[in-house]
């Protein structure tokens, strides 16, 4: 494994690479992705990006939680969380690209 | 919102770019994600979340109908982390 982290740098690189536009448009374009998906999701959208995965906004209902450190019973209030689930296009590679 | 929509959003934004142009864009974010992780490597986008790789150990596991035990080999699956801003975005701050 690399084990490399990649960045915006990376992906706005990519495009420049790709598409040929300079590199301060490249990354700016590269935002502008990042920020619609973003948008949608807080709209309460779901985002479905065919071959790669859905990123999807749950409910979560109230709960009591607790301190782990001090046994202390916290409210933890209801929230909106994210969750990604990878189509099985990405999954095949991600599995087959990581196979000893 | 599918992929040809944020396509299309990002198509009129940028009037001065051919449609195609904005489609290689696109798909050129989600392809560099997609190779990155599968040669093991991370991405992390700060205010969006971060892409990573997490390892699944061997197991032991059971064919449902037949309860019979079936070995489950070692392996890698994709994950996603939501970033701060973002998490705190979903919930209105």
């Amino acid at each position: 494994m690399s084990e490399k982290t990649l960045t915006r740098m990376d992906l706005a690189e990519a495009v420049h690479a790709e598409v040929g536009l300079s590199r301060n448009e490249s990354a700016d374009l590269v935002e502008s992705v990042l920020n619609h998906v973003s948008d949608a999701l807080v709209r309460g959208e779901s985002v479905k990006i065919s071959s790669f995965g859905t990123f999807a906004v749950r409910q979560k209902s109230a709960r009591v939680g607790r301190n782990p450190k001090t046994g202390e019973e916290v409210p933890i209030h209801p929230r909106r969380v994210l969750s990604f689930r990878p189509s099985h296009l990405l999954k095949d590679r991600v599995a087959s690209g990581n196979k000893r | 919102m599918i992929r040809s929509e944020l396509i299309q959003k990002i198509a009129e934004e940028n009037p001065h770019l051919y449609q195609r142009d904005v489609e290689k864009i696109v798909n050129t974010i989600f392809d560099e994600i997609t190779n990155a992780m599968s040669g093991g490597s991370r991405v992390e986008l700060r205010g969006f979340g971060a892409f990573s790789v997490k390892k699944r150990d061997s197991r032991m596991g059971r064919n449902p109908r037949t309860g019979e035990a079936v070995p489950v080999e070692e392996k890698h699956v994709p994950f996603f982390k939501t970033g701060k801003l973002l998490r705190d975005r979903l919930n209105g701050d």
